[in-house]
This record gives structure tokens, C-alpha cells and sequence, in this order.
């Protein structure tokens, strides 16, 4: 008996050290397929920080491009605000997928770019001159899509919205168009200081695997990204997928109203890139998703996944392209052209969120479960 | 049945393994409850959730809102009292009740230790496990401690774990888990960091080494506790085997529950053991546990066929899968109930498309609006959840004023690391198919073969 309570005792106490949770890695061994620590570091190191960088920097631009602009209102100054917008624009692109960490903490995404923007909210915020735009009810009123609005959409032609800048009448258009963009900035800056001071550790650190560790998190959050944001925000939504209407009023930049497609464009590169572990800032790359995938041969129907992966993406890429502007697409009944290409960004989704989470194992949520 | 195995089976044995059984089995059901509640897992599966998924026939049960927290109390409480062993058959079939009526609740959460849960308990209502050994015994008269069971008592419950066992053996016989040693060779490689053993879960032959490893270990478990020469090194087997399973996957309590269940196979000087020890530190008169008075030859009990025709279900249920056409791990038509553990990788997508059938007017259902994302992750998979996904969002639609309503899903489900393909046919309107334990036609072929059991 007691070899038999000697032989439990072990068993247990082996059982129970594993937390079930587990985000402890330290047993000092190298994973023999693939190493997660080494992409972990590359997505921090070369993609994320660097990333945040180039969309602070941009920020900073268009900070000061706003302030020259609001110092002196002139059509040139207004002309070159705008492009310096669509610029700082496309970069969020690239970056608004790693909702992760103090991004996630501080809701990033949702401070910046939620459309359609609130326009009566942005004109009583204009009129009261003291809205504080840290409050949740005013990320409809501030963002990219607000300084959409304020560049864009305050009146029909660009003579009328340079004169609502100009003298004493246009100074609280100066100082809230100035407030988004100190607002975009500082929060920007905030996620990159977490980042570079302590989280930048912290994530490349949990390299365990559950649905803690921060690849099955991180990649969750980028089909999320491309699921949600990408596919139904850029497209699904405005062309009435999930509501039988077209909603021209929820096109990314309908302001500007030239832009959708290029946004989406955009966003679409950044997350091949990231799948392929493309460095932000050259030409290189590193481990990566498709790298992992490769390293675990998922070979489907004799093809590997990751290229299976990349010609859909690829595919879906040259439909969008194939669009003229996504308003004049929209405005076609049905909207057949857009429909299609919609499609095939579509066919992207299952792609990875079946063939690719189930290839990595990657933990959804932490349950009991037997796999049946 | 003949008279020979009527004295086997009603030969009086000592009572003390099916004692010990009811007191592991309470004690591990009062922490499996608690472990549940303390995690967060009533309010999250059964109380957040807009919707539930229901088993055919059973659609009346339902979570109880905030009540499902007494739900647990009792079911809780049985177990605490099964452990006592006061007023036995009271307690038991109440937590047969209530433990059943929370793995009703929602299917989302089917899990085959469950369903043995649910059988053991329903099991253990026949049984006399608390006539020795418990409060109940304490409150009776010094001359009757019981102490002897039936034969069969005992036997049962060693018949339903070779069962549990044999049957998951005979699952693992397929051309996927031999040959392809899938799903581990999905699974195993992202375990790469669990202490000692993580370095060697990418290899490909410690793949096939625990997959042929566990088909052999299920299928000849059961003999090998039930032979006594290889019993103790069965029972190391059984905790290096569990402890494993435990350490890979995310399985909760089960491993434990089965590391005690199989202490049922050993003889009964090691519970005596067991129960002097308890006696001993409860302070109990030491006559409890001893086996002074002699053996009673028990009375022939109607309860031993309702047992045998348990037993029966338990053992013809497993192969109903053979009544349906296609690949059972593609239709999973009878793929529940059945033992079938830890078999297969499979992953989903469903869009559902809700459509005018006289404008044409669509648009496609954001799942996330109905369903958690554990919910939405068994649904997408399953024929019988997106079945009833379809009803429900029918349903839902026409209390919203929706006209003829039509719903298409479109579907995606990789199986064992198969690319992924359709499962349910575009075409095919859900919202005029009917639930039944029919062959769903409108599942469509699996586009591989998987042979074997």
C-alpha cells in the first residue's frame, strides 16, 4: 500500500506543478522545431518598435504641419496638411493591428480610428472648446476619422473650409483640429514609451504556449485584426454584408472620399508582411508565421500552407486593386465588382483562422477540453 | 441467466473497495465543483451566454439564470454527502440529477468525462456503497455494519472503466492516429515548453510512439489491472499515463478521477487498509471497520439486471456511428457518447447568410453577436450545432420582423491537418431542415478516407 500511496503522491505533485495556465518557460530546453523567443524578438524588435516609430514620427509631421497651418491659414499650408494626414494615415494602417499589450490596455485602436465620426459631437466639441478627449464617449469625435472631417468635410469646396479656420470666428476650429492631433500624438507616444520600457520584455518573454503565451495571443489578435478590422471594417460593413444596405456614410475616409482603397491596401501589405515576417523598415525578414508553419510542414493537397496563404492574399490584393475607388464601387447597385473582390479577402479568413491556428495549436481559451 | 453465474455474480465479497470508491468519488466531485466555480465557469459558460446549444430531446433543459449558482450547491452538496455516505441513495440520485442537468445545459461544453460522470453516478444509485463505512452505517444498529457486497456491486464498476478504456482503444484504431499519428503530430509540438519533456515533442517518432503507445495503453489497461500478477504495474502504467495527459492537455480533473477510479481493481485488504487509516484519525469505535461478523449471503436483487442492462447500453451505444453513411469524423453522426478522447484536430469556420427568399435581400450574421467565442468555436465544426444555430438565428431574425427567411451557411473545417473544405452544402436552406437523429443530407462528402474502427 504504501508503494501504491508513494506512486500517487508522485504522480500528483508532478500533475499540479504544470499550472494550468502555464506561462512559466524556464525549463532551459530549445524547442527543437522552431525557436518562438527568436520571432517573438523579431516582431518586437523589427516590426513592432519600429513601427511605432515611424507612426510617432508621423504624428510629430503632422503636428507640425497642423501647427504651421493653424498659425497662418493658407491654401498651400492646408494643401500640405492634408497630404501629411493621408500619410500619417497610412502608416496607422500599418501598425493598428498589434492591439496587444498597452495598446490593448489603452484601447488604442479605438482612440484613433473609430469611423464614422460623430459629426454634431465634433461641432459641440468645436463650440464648447473645453472637451476633454480622453473620455470614451468622444472617441466618435476624435482620431484619424475627426481630422478626416475637419480637413475634409467641414464644408463642400476647400475655399470654404480654409475660411472656417481663418480669423477670430475660425480660432476653436484651429484649437480643436490642433487638440486631435495632440491627442493622437501624445497617445502614440505613450504606447511606444510602454513599449520600450518594460513590455517589450514582457512579451517577448511569454513564449510558452496557452492561451496567455503571446503567439497564440498575438496571432489571435491578428485574425481578429484582419477579420473584424480589415475585411468588415474597410469593406464588409460599408458594402452591407452584414446588413443588406450600403452604407456609403461607413467608408474609411469618406471625407476625403479617395482614400478607402489605399487605406485598405495598406493594411492588407502590413498584414502579409507580418505573416511573412517581413522586417517594418528593409526588405529582410525573419522568423515569422509563415516560417513557423514551414518549420512544422503543413503541407495541404501538396502545396505548404504559407504559400497557399500568400496566393489568397495575393488574389485578394489584385481584386481591390482592380476597383477604381471604392464610393464609385459602392454606388454601383449591387455593387457587384466590390462584392467579388470582397470575396476573395473573404477566403483569406478561414484560411487562417482553421487551417493556420490549427496547424500552430494555438490556444483560443482556456477551457477543459478532450478535442472532441 | 444460469445458475452458475448467478452465485458468481451475488458471491459475497467484503465491502470495503466500493467504500473507498464512494468516498474518492465524492471528495474528487465536491473539488471538480469547486475547482469549476472558482474559475469562473458558471457565470462564463452557463449564465454570459446570450444562447445555448441544446441535446436533441433535451431542449427543455436550460441554464436557470443566476440560479444555476444553487444548481451547483447542490450538486456540490451530494457529493460532499456521497462522501459521508449519508443517506446514500438520496444523495447519490440527487447528484446524478443535478450533475446531469448542468452537462445539459449547454453542449458546448460536452466532454466524455462528463458523460462518465453521469453514468458512474447513475450507475452508483444501485449500488450499496453506503452500506459500510458511512454515516448511514454509523446510525444503524452495532450488529449491522454491513461489510459485504455483492459480487457484482464491485465487478460493475471495474466492467464500465475496461469499457471506458477498451472503447477509446478501439476509437484509436483509424489510419489517421496509426499511420499519421494525427492529431498529435498537431498537437504534441506546441507542448515544446512543459518541463523535461518539452524538447522532445517536436520529434516526429515520440508522435508516433504516443500515439501507438496509447492505443495499446487503453486497450489493455483493463486486463491488466483485472490480472492480479500485473496489477501494480497496470496502476504505475495508469498514473504515468494520466499524469502525461494532464501535463499535455487541458483536461481538468479527469485524469485524477480515473488514477483513483482504478484503485476499484485491488484487492480489499488495501481499502481495509485505507479505511482503518481514516477510522483511525477520525476516532471512530475500531468494530467500524472490522470484519468480525461473517459474511451475508446477499438477497437475489432486481437491481443486478437493471445494472447488466446499463452495462448493455454502455457497450452497443459506441457503434450506433455504424447506422449513418460518411465519415463518422466528418458528420460526427454518433460521434458523442462513445469514448471517443483526444481523437482528432478539427477546427471551423461557419458564415451564416440570411436571405429574403423573395427580395433576394441578404447579409451575413456576425457570430460574435450571439455566441461566446467558445461557442462559436464548437458551433462551427459540429452539423448538429450549426443546425441549431441556423434555427436559432431564424428565430431571432422573425421576432425582429425579418420575411421569409432563408439561412445559408457557409462553412470550413479542417480535419487532422486535412486543408480545409466545405461541410455543410451552400445550398441548402437551414432554416427548413429539421433536427432528428436521421442522416443530415445536406453535410457534404468528406473529400479523404480515414479507415478503421
Amino acid at each position: 500500500m504504501k508503494k501504491i500511496i508513494a506512486i500517487l503522491l508522485g504522480g500528483i505533485v508532478f500533475g499540479c506543478s504544470t499550472p494550468d495556465n502555464s506561462t512559466e518557460t524556464d525549463s532551459g530546453l530549445e524547442n527543437v522545431n522552431f525557436d518562438r523567443t527568436a520571432m517573438l524578438t523579431h516582431w518586437a524588435d523589427n516590426i513592432i518598435l519600429p513601427g511605432y516609430s515611424d507612426l510617432l514620427g508621423q504624428l510629430e509631421a503632422l503636428e507640425g504641419a497642423t501647427n504651421s497651418f493653424i498659425n497662418n491659414p493658407d491654401d498651400a499650408k492646408l494643401s500640405a496638411l492634408r497630404t501629411q494626414w493621408v500619410g500619417a494615415y497610412e502608416t496607422w494602417q500599418k501598425v493598428s493591428m498589434f492591439e496587444i499589450g498597452p495598446a490593448e490596455t489603452r484601447n488604442f485602436r479605438s482612440q484613433m480610428n473609430i469611423y464614422p465620426v460623430d459629426r454634431d459631437l465634433i461641432q459641440s466639441n468645436i463650440l464648447s472648446g473645453d472637451s476633454n478627449l480622453a473620455l470614451p464617449s468622444n472617441r466618435v469625435a476624435k482620431g484619424f476619422p475627426a481630422v478626416d472631417y475637419m480637413l475634409f468635410g467641414l464644408a463642400e469646396n476647400k475655399q470654404t473650409i480654409l475660411s472656417q479656420y481663418t480669423g477670430t470666428a475660425g480660432a476653436p476650429y484651429r484649437a480643436y483640429l490642433s487638440s486631435l492631433v495632440a491627442d493622437m500624438k501624445t497617445l502614440s507616444s505613450q504606447i511606444k514609451q510602454d513599449w520600450e520600457n518594460g513590455y517589450r520584455d514582457t512579451f517577448v518573454s511569454n513564449d510558452g504556449s496557452s492561451a496567455t503565451a503571446s503567439v497564440d495571443r498575438f496571432v489571435n489578435d491578428f485574425i481578429y485584426y484582419y477579420e473584424k478590422h480589415l475585411r468588415a471594417g474597410k469593406m464588409g460593413i460599408p458594402a452591407g454584408v452584414f446588413s443588406g444596405d450600403v452604407l456609403l456614410q461607413n467608408i474609411e475616409g469618406r471625407f476625403h472620399g479617395r482614400i478607402s482603397k489605399q487605406m485598405f491596401l495598406s493594411g492588407l501589405q502590413a498584414t502579409q508582411d507580418f505573416f511573412n515576417g517581413k522586417s517594418y523598415a528593409s526588405q529582410s525578414q525573419g522568423p515569422s508565421l509563415a516560417a513557423y508553419l514551414d518549420a512544422l510542414n503543413v503541407v495541404k493537397d501538396g502545396v505548404d500552407l504559407s504559400a497557399i496563404i500568400n496566393s489568397q492574399i495575393n488574389t485578394a490584393r489584385s481584386e481591390v486593386q482592380g476597383i477604381d475607388t471604392f464610393v464609385g464601387a459602392l454606388q454601383q447597385d449591387p455593387p457587384v465588382t466590390f462584392l467579388e473582390a470582397y470575396d476573395e479577402v473573404q477566403r483569406v479568413v478561414p484560411l487562417m483562422k482553421v487551417d493556420m491556428v490549427s496547424a500552430l495549436s494555438i490556444t483560443i481559451d482556456f477551457v477543459d477540453a478532450d478535442g472532441d | 441467466m444460469n445458475n452458475r453465474l448467478q452465485t458468481y455474480l451475488n458471491t459475497p465479497i467484503e465491502a470495503a473497495p466500493l467504500a473507498v470508491f464512494r468516498i474518492l468519488f465524492g471528495a474528487l466531485m465536491l473539488g471538480s465543483i469547486l475547482r469549476f466555480w472558482a474559475y469562473g465557469w458558471i457565470d462564463k459558460l452557463y449564465i454570459e451566454p446570450q444562447w445555448h446549444f441544446t441535446y436533441f430531446g433535451f431542449e427543455w433543459v436550460k441554464p436557470l439564470g443566476i440560479y444555476t449558482y444553487g444548481l451547483f450547491v447542490i450538486c456540490g452538496l451530494s457529493a460532499f454527502l456521497v462522501m459521508l455516505g449519508w443517506r446514500y441513495r438520496f444523495s447519490i440520485f440527487l447528484f446524478f440529477l443535478s450533475f446531469t442537468y448542468i452537462e445539459l445545459m449547454d453542449k458546448t461544453t460536452y466532454l466524455n468525462h462528463y458523460y462518465f460522470i453521469s453514468v458512474l453516478s447513475l450507475l452508483m444509485i444501485f449500488l450499496p456503497a453506503g452500506d459500510y463505512f458511512s454515516w448511514d452505517a454509523l446510525r444503524r444498529k452495532k450488529s449491522d455494519l454491513g461489510g459485504w457486497v455483492p459480487r457484482w456491486s464491485i465487478l460493475s464498476i471495474q466492467i464500465l472503466l475496461g469499457i471506458v478504456y477498451f472503447y477509446a482503444g478501439l476509437a484509436k484504431l483509424n489510419s489517421d492516429w496509426l499511420l499519421q499519428a494525427m492529431p498529435l503530430k498537431i498537437w504534441l509540438p506546441s507542448k515544446f515548453d512543459i518541463p523535461f519533456l518539452g524538447a522532445f515533442m517536436g520529434q516526429e517518432w515520440v508522435h508516433y510512439a504516443f500515439s501507438w503507445g496509447g492505443a495499446l495503453y487503453d486497450l489493455s489497461i483493463p486486463f491488466l489491472l483485472w490480472w492480479k500478477p500485473s496489477r501494480k504495474w497496470a496502476f504505475v502504467l495508469v498514473v504515468v499515463f494520466h499524469v502525461l495527459t494532464r501535463v499535455l492537455f487541458p483536461i481538468g480533473m479527469f485524469p485524477y478521477i480515473m488514477i483513483f477510479s482504478a484503485l476499484i481493481f485491488f484487492e480489499a485488504s488495501f481499502h481495509t487498509k485505507i479505511l482503518n487509516k481514516i477510522n483511525q484519525f477520525l476516532q471512530l469505535p475500531k468494530a467500524f471497520v472490522s470484519l468480525d461478523h461473517p459474511a451475508v449471503k446477499p438477497k437475489r436483487d432486481g437491481k443486478l439486471y437493471l445494472v447488466g442492462l446499463l452495462l448493455l447500453v454502455q457497450l452497443l451505444l459506441p457503434w450506433r456511428y455504424l447506422l449513418y453513411p460518411g465519415e463518422l469524423f466528418w458528420t460526427e453522426e454518433g460521434y458523442r457518447f462513445s469514448w471517443r478522447v483526444m481523437l482528432m484536430e478539427k477546427s471551423g469556420y461557419a458564415q451564416f447568410k440570411i436571405v429574403n427568399g423573395q427580395t433576394g435581400k441578404r447579409f451575413y450574421v456576425d457570430n460574435s453577436d450571439f455566441l461566446t467565442p467558445f461557442q462559436e468555436k464548437q458551433m462551427s465544426f459540429q452539423p448538429d450545432f450549426i443546425l441549431e444555430y441556423a434555427h436559432m438565428l431564424r428565430d431571432h431574425f422573425a421576432a425582429q420582423g425579418h420575411q421569409n427567411i432563408e439561412i445559408y451557411v457557409e462553412s470550413s473545417v479542417a480535419l487532422n491537418g486535412r486543408l480545409s473544405q466545405p461541410l455543410i452544402d451552400p445550398r441548402v436552406d437551414l432554416a427548413k431542415e429539421v433536427e432528428s437523429f436521421r442522416h443530415k443530407t445536406w453535410i457534404l462528402p468528406f473529400n479523404d478516407a480515414i479507415q478503421g474502427l
